[in-house]
């Protein structure tokens, strides 16, 4: 056992013996210390430097507000953590801890000469200075503060460990397991509600557990032993699931929260087994009874940052709870009672300590109960200074005038090896004001605590504003007997005692005979921002206090300033002598604490990340070595290589063996809907451009669909099943958009139709046959069908059957070749598909991809939405003039057709593009110009679609050109990297302009 | 995240619905009789109220019902929820 263990305690088995290593350095803890008590008992302090000024920083209390003892743990493991709080983590045997933002070591730091020059780098340093010379920023300034910005080191590998989601419903959820959250859970449980209580440490009673104090007793016991009673029974009551190491992360709105638990993070990593490293619950309750308590706030002095000094609770917790003493010649600084209590532990145990309050005097219980042990107390003082490089070694304190703004008489110097201080105590409001709540001001104890609007959530216990243990238990009794409608509980007639406290006195910044700019006074000790920060942004002009935060980046680490707020709003205050309250805070956003991306992606990764859709045709793809490429979420075949065949000619080989004789395409992608309904013509009618009422039952017709604003959204050939039935397709990655869109329209304008709609994407499989030999393919799979071509001509369809098996028939083409689309029930797609290969075996049946699928196309000019248009083109841009019906009276888009923008000369215009050199294939997105002369040149479009023909033997592409409708014949150019393009504007249609092959 | 109450389904969470915008601006029935002015305040102008606006939902990932909604949008409270074509409660 080392020196500083002095006290053995319930919570640390001293008979585990627990090694670790710090820094290099091999130490031993025990089974329930955390990282920090055991650093604490083996008289470790320093443990970082600050992020600024490098200055050495030790640990400073005893939980999630921990500014200063950030830690990378498990450093050179796929495990790695960088920025955790060593004083929430568990010990654990071989835990490898390291500190942070230092270079080359904690205890020799080169960057600690931005202490010395630390009046050059005030507030808004970087703003100020990195603006000249202007060709350093490149050069010199990004890569260096790039170099030295930035908090531990993230890890390098895939992170191995399991994380999880779990969604659940309660009656009741309390966040907060000390006294106040105990009180109120076991009211809830009690009354046959579904209760939970979360609680962020591994074990329930916040700072009750080691309480264990004369001057504070509940029943006449101990209020420890009380709580451990309490503890007790909570667990054996049915109704109540209790979450310790979990902390709340969000409160939204509608008692939506989350909360992470931590499940493995406290074992040794060779006991973790793979199983679920941590898990998110989202939780959605009736009621929420927020219990989140209270943090204890710093004093803020010149040199408060020492290593040694630290929270006065924090110091009580870790010898009380640990054992640990922080120090064997402590000195208290105080401004209210409760750093009394730490002075008792102390002197209970023969540890010596004195204690500086600023206070004039104070003749509270706990007050007399510490001057009778002999505790001495400098009243009406503050500190000073503070000296000792690697922790604190003495102060120097001064007396305060009567009116506290300024120090009088003379210096007394006080050896320390360890300084508590206590500023009194900040209600944590965070989850309440994330919910939506709002706050007031507490003049008397300079707090904000909650103001309830919200019927289904309170806030009881100190973050709401009690601090005294009689409040605390009475008001939690009675505010949650009242929100949970309970008539009597067993707290009714809890006989409490305990010290009060009667003289308050607070002074955000204390007077110093030193000069406000020579004082070190620290309020963000993670980000480093003093109080002359503070004033110096106010004198620049900052009046907001969300301006003051970011310009001096108070609050802005990782500690979200739990300590440094309060503080800094007070010396706001002050400085511009208006009140607090008037102030307003800064806003907390969640999560409270940082969570893990592990965490928030949960189960979400590899296979998982997004839903894979695949066609029922799919095995065969695989088997037939297709690459697949992704369009939504579905996996389509891109293209199939033959032995080591690249793309480029994959493409040309598919694309030839379509036009020359046949290919196959799997086409289950596209979006099906299915209309019926006595109006399905009108709405038809409505939705497209062009005239659907006289289409013929068995006939197909191709319809393009706008926005209101009169661009094209989605196209795709509809057929007409029968008198009151259509089946429309779309585009693969517009089916959802669509039917979506649809329905909208059907349900809230034209309400009166009689059309429904259903989606039946996944109920057919497609196979797609087209080429001149098409035909006879399909006279093979279909011998009683007559397939001439007065019998079922382009765009009809007909019903049909394979082997008993219904389908449809479409012949309808997106590549200009005589084309079929038979349409299956998907669980027959792959064996249709199977069949058509194994019949087209002798006409040597090419099954191509979504490359050769869009290189046919555009051969002959049809376009793709999405990729030839982009939200800006109407039809008459796209040169389809001839789809727009002008008899219709209306359709979605036709009046913004004749907008004074859409009527616009002008606007980019869909084209043909053809290179002077044919074997030179254009770039898809690259920018065209007419003119490199004159600066700066204009851009007038870009290459939509590009592609080598192997069917016409030359490059040819599609494009968006400015008026580029009166352009053809014309040359222009598109600049590349290394040289100029040139290109002559063409028609889109570059093969087959009287479209003779459809009827081939 | 909010809970909202479906008319048709009851309270889910706000992640099965979809927001369409401000409610109650019907489409022109005679488009081609309105002017570029008029024309473009139905197809562009919305109003960004900070306080209780009237906005369109879809049930999107449920019944897939588009209904109407009165929220208050500087503290997110549902006043009211009520079918397509339903009058707007009178407050």
């Amino acid at each position: 056992m080392t020196k500083y263990r002095v006290n053995k305690t319930k919570h640390v088995d001293q008979t585990k013996t627990v090694s670790f290593n710090f820094d290099g350095k091999s130490y031993h803890g025990f089974d329930g210390d955390t990282l920090a008590s055991a650093l604490l008992s083996n008289g470790v302090h320093l443990v970082g430097r600050s992020f600024k000024y490098h200055r050495p920083r030790g640990i400073m209390s005893s939980g999630s507000e921990e500014p200063n003892a950030i830690c990378q743990i498990n450093e050179d493991t796929d495990l790695t953590e960088p920025n955790v709080r060593a004083t929430e983590i568990e010990l654990y045997e071989g835990l490898k801890s390291s500190s942070q933002n230092c270079w080359p070591s904690v205890n020799f730091d080169i960057g600690g000469i931005n202490n010395f020059i630390s009046p050059f780098i005030p507030a808004g340093f970087y703003y100020k200075t990195f603006m000249w010379p202007k060709s350093f920023w490149k050069k010199i300034y990004e890569p260096l503060i790039r170099w030295s910005a930035g908090l531990g080191k993230s890890p390098t590998k895939p992170d191995p460990e399991l994380y999880d989601h779990k969604h659940v419903h309660c009656d009741v959820l309390i966040i907060g397991g000390g006294i106040s959250g105990i009180i109120a859970s076991k009211i809830a449980a009690k009354n046959n509600l579904k209760t939970i209580l979360i609680e962020d440490k591994n074990i329930l009673g916040g700072s009750t557990i080691f309480q264990k104090n004369e001057n504070y007793k509940i029943n006449d016991k101990y209020s420890s032993e009380w709580i451990d009673e309490e503890i007790a029974e909570l667990k054996k009551l049915d109704n109540l699931t209790i979450k310790t190491r979990t902390s709340l992360a969000a409160y939204h709105s509608y008692n939506y929260l989350l909360a992470k638990e931590n499940i493995s993070d406290h074992l040794p990593l060779d006991k973790r087994n793979g199983d679920i490293r941590q898990r998110l619950w989202k939780i959605r309750a009736d009621k929420v009874i927020v219990a989140t308590g209270a943090i204890e706030r710093p004093l803020v002095f010149n040199n408060n940052d020492r290593p040694g000094i630290m929270l006065a609770n924090s110091v009580k917790k870790y010898l009380d709870f640990y054992g640990v003493s922080c120090g064997f010649n402590n000195v208290i600084f105080t401004n209210n009672d409760s750093a009394y209590e730490t002075a008792v532990s102390f002197k209970e145990k023969g540890i010596s300590v004195e204690i500086i309050d600023i206070r004039k005097k104070s003749n509270s219980k706990i007050v007399k109960n510490a001057e009778k042990l002999g505790v001495k107390i400098y009243w009406n003082s503050t500190i000073v200074n503070t000296f000792g490089h690697r922790k604190i070694n003495s102060i120097e304190i001064m007396n305060l005038s009567e009116d506290g703004s300024n120090v009088v008489g003379d210096k007394n110097r006080i050896n320390c090896d360890c300084l508590a201080v206590s500023g009194g105590w900040t209600p944590m409001v965070h989850m309440h004001t994330q919910s939506g709540g709002k706050l007031d001001f507490r003049e008397n104890d300079q707090i904000f605590i909650p103001t309830e609007i919200d019927k289904n959530h309170i806030n009881v216990g100190s973050c709401n504003g009690d601090f005294e243990l009689e409040e605390i238990i009475n008001n939690t009794n009675k505010k949650v007997k009242n929100f949970l409608k309970v008539s009597e509980t067993e707290f009714d007639n809890t006989s409490v005692l305990n010290s009060k406290e009667l003289d308050k006195r607070n002074i955000w910044l204390l007077p110093n005979y030193i000069s406000e700019g020579k004082c070190k006074s620290f309020i963000d000790f993670q980000n480093d921002s003093t109080a002359k920060d503070i004033k110096l942004a106010l004198r620049e002009g900052f009046k907001s206090i969300e301006h003051v935060k970011r310009y001096t980046t108070t609050g802005m680490a990782t500690d979200q300033g739990k300590l440094s707020n309060m503080h800094a709003l007070g010396i706001i205050a002050d400085t511009a002598g208006v009140k607090m309250g008037t102030l307003g805070i800064t806003t907390f956003r969640p999560p409270f604490t940082p969570l893990t991306f592990g965490s928030i992606v949960g189960r979400s990764v590899g296979k998982f990340f997004d839903i894979i859709r695949k066609t029922s045709i799919h095995e065969w793809h695989i088997q037939n070595n297709a690459k697949f490429e992704n369009v939504g979420q579905w996996k389509r075949p891109w293209y199939y290589p033959i032995n080591d065949e690249s793309l480029h000619d994959a493409v040309q080989r598919e694309s030839k063996a379509a036009r020359d004789s046949a290919g196959i395409l799997d086409a289950s992608t596209l979006g099906k809907i299915d209309i019926q309904g006595t109006d399905a013509s009108e709405f038809l009618n409505r939705v497209y451009t062009n005239t659907w009422s006289k289409l013929g039952i068995g006939k197909c017709r191709y319809g393009l669909m706008l926005n209101e604003d009169g661009m094209v959204y989605d196209d795709g050939v509809t057929t007409r099943l029968g008198e009151n039935h259509y089946l429309m397709t779309t585009t693969t990655g517009g089916a959802a958009n669509v039917l979506s869109k649809l329905e909208d329209y059907l349900q809230t304008e034209w309400p009166e139709l009689d059309v429904y709609l259903t989606s039946v994407t996944d109920h057919y499989s497609t196979a797609s046959i087209c080429g001149p030999n098409s035909k006879k393919i399909l006279t093979k799979i279909f011998p009683d069908k007559d397939f001439s071509d007065d019998a079922f001509p382009h765009m009809s369809y007909q019903n049909a059957k394979i082997d008993k098996i219904s389908c449809r028939i479409m012949r309808i083409s997106f590549t200009g070749e005589l084309s079929y689309e038979i349409n299956i029930e998907s669980k027959y797609g792959k064996s249709l598909w199977e069949k058509c290969i194994e019949v087209g075996k002798e006409f040597k049946i090419t099954p191509y991809g979504t490359e050769t699928m869009h290189l046919l196309r555009a051969e002959k000019g049809f376009i793709i939405v999405g990729q030839d248009t982009d939200g800006t083109m109407t039809p008459i841009d796209l040169q389809m003039d001839w789809i727009v019906s002008k008899k219709k009276y209306d359709f979605i888009g036709k009046r913004s057709l004749y907008r004074s923008d859409t009527i616009r000369e002008n606007r980019k215009q869909l084209v043909g593009l053809l290179t002077d050199d044919p074997n030179e294939v254009l770039e898809e997105g690259a920018q065209i110009v007419s003119d490199m002369k004159k600066k700066p040149i204009e851009m007038i479009g870009h290459v939509t679609s590009s592609y080598f023909s192997p069917n016409l033997n030359k490059s040819i592409a599609l494009a968006v050109v400015k008026n580029g409708k009166k352009m053809s014949g014309q040359k222009l150019i598109v600049p590349m990297e290394n040289k100029n393009i040139n290109v002559t504007v063409s028609e889109s249609v570059f093969l087959d302009k009287e479209n003779k092959r459809i009827n081939a | 995240m909010f809970l909202i109450n479906c008319p048709y389904c009851g309270e889910r969470d706000q992640s099965e619905f979809s927001c369409g915008g401000e409610a109650h601006i019907v489409r022109p029935k005679q488009p081609t009789e309105l002017s570029d002015d008029q024309w473009a305040e139905y197809l562009f102008m919305r109003k960004n109220i900070k306080g209780v606006q009237f906005e369109r939902w879809n049930h999107a990932h449920g019944c897939r019902k588009w209904f109407n909604m009165v929220r208050d949008t500087s503290n997110d409270k549902i006043h009211a929820v009520y079918k397509m074509g339903e009058k707007p409660p009178v407050e």
